[in-house]
């Protein structure tokens, strides 16, 4: 193999992996905080259903986390065997926050194992409840250790280098970087968004199929509600993302929103086409991107023509920037006019369309997961440090990553097709009814 | 002590507690299977379950902190073991998903097929074997610098007695470590069929695990005579280890004190493990890296110790109370109590 041909496989096999875990990375940072909120829920109003969704969900979440823990385990490896160059130098640099994500996963498996097997086991439930804490806080540490060393790639800091040497490392410094606060804050929101979009999808698909059992629509409430919320949080950070990008990496977001030249006043460009360089069909809006990026119509966006063009990430990360956030905005309107709907007795959310669209939203709302990581990578883009390492510089020299891909394929798509299925007969063999019924079986019996 | 000392120490301890606990671990889906296929399933099924449920993600995780420590404290590892295992650890990455993933599925899922109980027998005896390249790699002479890089040189590693007797001694040795665990797991749970079957298994196991271990000694000789007489000078804890394994087959032979054979085990181990890893010093891959050339920089070091004590404030309390409601809770390993999800 080229040299070209190791780079072309090793980002193939690093996006592969990154794409197929970040599905069940992202739930498992989310799910946990959901099963968190149902129980609370349950225990505070004294209401079965809750506590019941809260199990289900629990149960559900221990083939997602499984397949999301191997897959973590691959990605953990892959960076050192696809990058050797890079992790050799992010290892002096950023290796504690690393370090720290495998203590803070530690704690949630730890914790996720005894929660799981300790279910009736408390006469208080406030106690078992007490038990989820550490899972969800590890969890969600775990989400933001990680996403310290991506921002840490996208703004590097905290070392210097002095005749090829590093020096003066400061790995507080390098975990701080600028890029950090608003990648942390927008990973840890979309994910509770995307946890909450993809169980609610879960809930009208039992509504669109034959019951109208009370306990798919509490889910289904609680579930847009927390929705709704997380939206517009990750929406309102996603904007503060548009100010950094603005101000570190120039270069990344004027591609994302194909701004050639610099200047005052920017306009907003919104879907549209390029062809041959030149932009068609796409919606202007003035002085908008300007706003965006410096909060003042009137400021200097930064445009392409200021870099070489070796330095330039490709131009189609618009598309996913547009499919991002479009998607979001759905999401948004979809999660209000669910819970106004509720709230005023709507009829229209008890339409088959509308049910419709709130399970696409589970599928849409990972979608856009993908969507806006697809962006952050390939926006890095030529870097894999920015400014510092070249991503053509940093991979393997080893022979045989193309058949390491084809056999990554391979074991994502039994992943894939295997937690699938076992999810789908779980539940399927388990109906919410029948288990209501049994468990007040139970309770009549333990009454006598 | 230096930090480099100091570095390598809280790896070693994690890459044992992750030899000692995945041992169990891939040793116990073995037995599963061969007592699947000889009709036995009934006896060992039911204790192997009830163990492996509430910690198989924990047996993983002691073997991310391995690497991740190792990248954090000796970068240049990354650089030389990333460059070459890239084939080797693949497979055993894509072992240890299947294995990992359909045992939740098949545990919590409910997914029951023949086929998977041997699937998970059968990644139980490949993963220590590709995983066991590392350490044979780590003796020198597989790996050559060329221009590009580092490259593993398969045709020498495939046909060096070494790296086959290393192969061997991780599996003799996954069996033995695992048999002899399980049977005191088994008395625990007054399950006195399981108990005697696996107690069969440790003996039967305890042999060729002490032959293999010498065996490498021996290919040591010619493959790397520095470390050979670094062995030798070391004698002595191998000759405590030895006296600790005499003694855990004694304790098993009379089916005495089943706990006490297990600890006893975890000596015998626990010296052999220290005298490679002194006797390795200071290589990390022969002749190329060393502790002290692949270190990291003083502020690194220093903020991965304090992270690392941090950790394990949390963590000892946290691992104290799953073992003591599911490995020494009497109750749940009787299986009287279930309470799952």
């Amino acid at each position: 193999m080229s040299e070209y041909q190791t780079v072309l496989f090793s980002r193939g096999l690093t996006e592969l992996t990154l794409s197929f875990h970040i599905i069940y990375a992202t739930i498992g940072v989310g799910i946990p905080l959901m099963i968190m909120i149902a129980q609370w829920v349950g225990i505070k109003k004294k209401d079965d259903h809750y506590i019941l969704l809260a199990r289900r969900w629990a149960r559900g979440f221990v083939i997602t986390v499984s397949v999301g823990v191997v897959t973590g385990t691959a990605i953990g490896l892959q960076l050192s065997l696809l990058w050797p160059h890079f992790m050799q130098l992010a290892g002096n640099v950023i290796a504690l926050p690393l370090f720290m994500e495998t203590f803070a996963f530690f704690f949630e498996a730890i914790f996720l194992g005894i929660y799981l097997y300790t279910w009736d086991r408390f006469k208080n439930q406030k106690r078992h409840l007490l038990l989820l804490i550490p899972v969800a806080v590890g969890a969600s540490c775990s989400a933001i250790f990680i996403t310290i060393v991506n921002a840490f790639m996208n703004a590097p800091q905290g070392f210097d280098i002095v005749h090829g040497q590093l020096v003066n490392v400061n790995p507080v410094k390098a975990m701080f970087n600028p890029a950090m606060p608003t990648k942390v804050s927008h990973v840890l929101m979309s994910a509770y968004m995307t946890s909450a979009f993809v169980l609610a999808s879960i809930g009208a698909f039992r509504l669109l199929h034959g019951t109208e059992h009370i306990y798919h629509k509490k889910a289904l409430f609680l579930t847009l509600k927390l929705g709704f919320i997380f939206s517009i949080m990750t929406a309102l950070i996603g904007d503060f993302s548009g100010k950094y990008l603005a101000e570190y990496q120039p270069e990344k977001l004027a591609a994302a929103e194909w701004h050639f030249d610099t200047e005052r006043g920017a306009p907003l460009l919104v879907y549209g086409v390029l062809e041959n360089g030149q932009v068609k069909h796409a919606i202007k809006i003035p002085d908008a991107l300007s706003f965006l990026a410096h909060d003042s119509f009137n400021s200097e966006v930064t445009g392409l023509d200021r870099f070489p063009k070796d330095d330039i990430p490709p131009l189609y990360i618009h598309y996913l920037f547009d499919s991002m956030v479009t998607i979001g905005i759905l999401l948004t309107i979809l999660s209000l006019g669910h819970v106004i709907g509720v709230l005023r007795g709507w009829g229209l959310i008890k339409t088959k369309w509308f049910r419709w669209i709130t399970v696409l939203g589970g599928p849409l709302s990972v979608l856009a997961i993908e969507t806006g990581w697809w962006l952050d990578e390939v926006g890095r883009q030529p870097w894999i440090l920015r400014g510092i390492l070249r991503t053509k510089d940093a991979a393997t020299a080893s022979n045989h990553v193309d058949t390491m891909l084809w056999l990554f394929a391979g074991l994502y798509f039994v992943l894939g097709v295997g937690s699938v299925v076992v999810l789908k007969r779980m539940f399927q063999k388990n109906s919410v009814e029948k288990e209501l019924q049994d468990r007040a079986a139970v309770k009549a019996g333990a009454g006598v | 002590m230096t930090m480099e000392i100091l570095g390598i120490t809280v790896l070693g301890v994690f890459l044992f507690g992750y030899i000692i606990i995945a041992s169990i671990d891939f040793g116990a889906g073995f037995f599963n299977a061969v007592s699947t296929v000889t009709g036995k399933d009934h006896i060992l099924t039911k204790i192997i379950q009830r163990y492996l449920s509430p910690v198989w993600e924990v047996t993983n995780v002691f073997l991310v902190f391995f690497f991740v420590g190792m990248v954090g404290f000796f970068p240049k590892t990354a650089y030389y073991y990333g460059s070459t295992l890239l084939v080797p650890a693949s497979i055993a990455i894509v072992l240890l998903a299947i294995r990992g993933a359909y045992y939740a599925f098949t545990t919590y899922g409910g997914l029951k097929h023949k086929g998977y109980v041997m699937l998970y027998g059968l990644t139980g005896l490949l993963i220590p074997a590709s995983l066991s390249i590392v350490l044979t790699i780590s003796e020198g002479g597989f790996v050559k610098i060329e221009r590009r890089g580092p490259f593993l040189n398969y045709w020498t590693l495939f046909t060096s007695p070494l790296s086959w007797s290393i192969v061997l001694l991780s599996l003799t040795a996954v069996l033995y470590i695992s048999a002899v665990f399980l049977t005191w797991y088994a008395h625990s749970a007054k399950d006195e069929s399981a108990t005697n079957l696996l107690r069969k298994y440790a003996l039967i196991w305890a042999g060729p695990a002490i032959l293999t271990a010498a065996g490498i000694i021996f290919e040591m000789r010619k493959h790397n005579p520095i470390h050979f007489n670094r062995l030798l000078d070391l004698w002595w804890m191998f000759a405590l280890s030895i006296i600790f394994f005499l003694g855990t087959v004694y304790l098993l032979w009379k089916r005495r004190s089943y706990g006490i054979a297990f600890s006893l085990l975890i000596g015998q181990f626990s010296f052999a493990f220290l005298a490679y890893g002194v006797s390795h010093y200071p290589y990390l891959m022969y002749p190329y890296l060393t502790l002290y050339d692949s270190f990291t920089n003083k502020a690194m070091a220093t903020a991965l110790v304090i992270a690392f004590i941090a950790g394990l404030c949390l963590l000892v309390p946290a691992l104290y109370l799953l073992l003591r409601l599911f490995l020494f809770n009497k109750e749940y390993i009787q299986g009287k109590r279930n309470n799952h999800a």
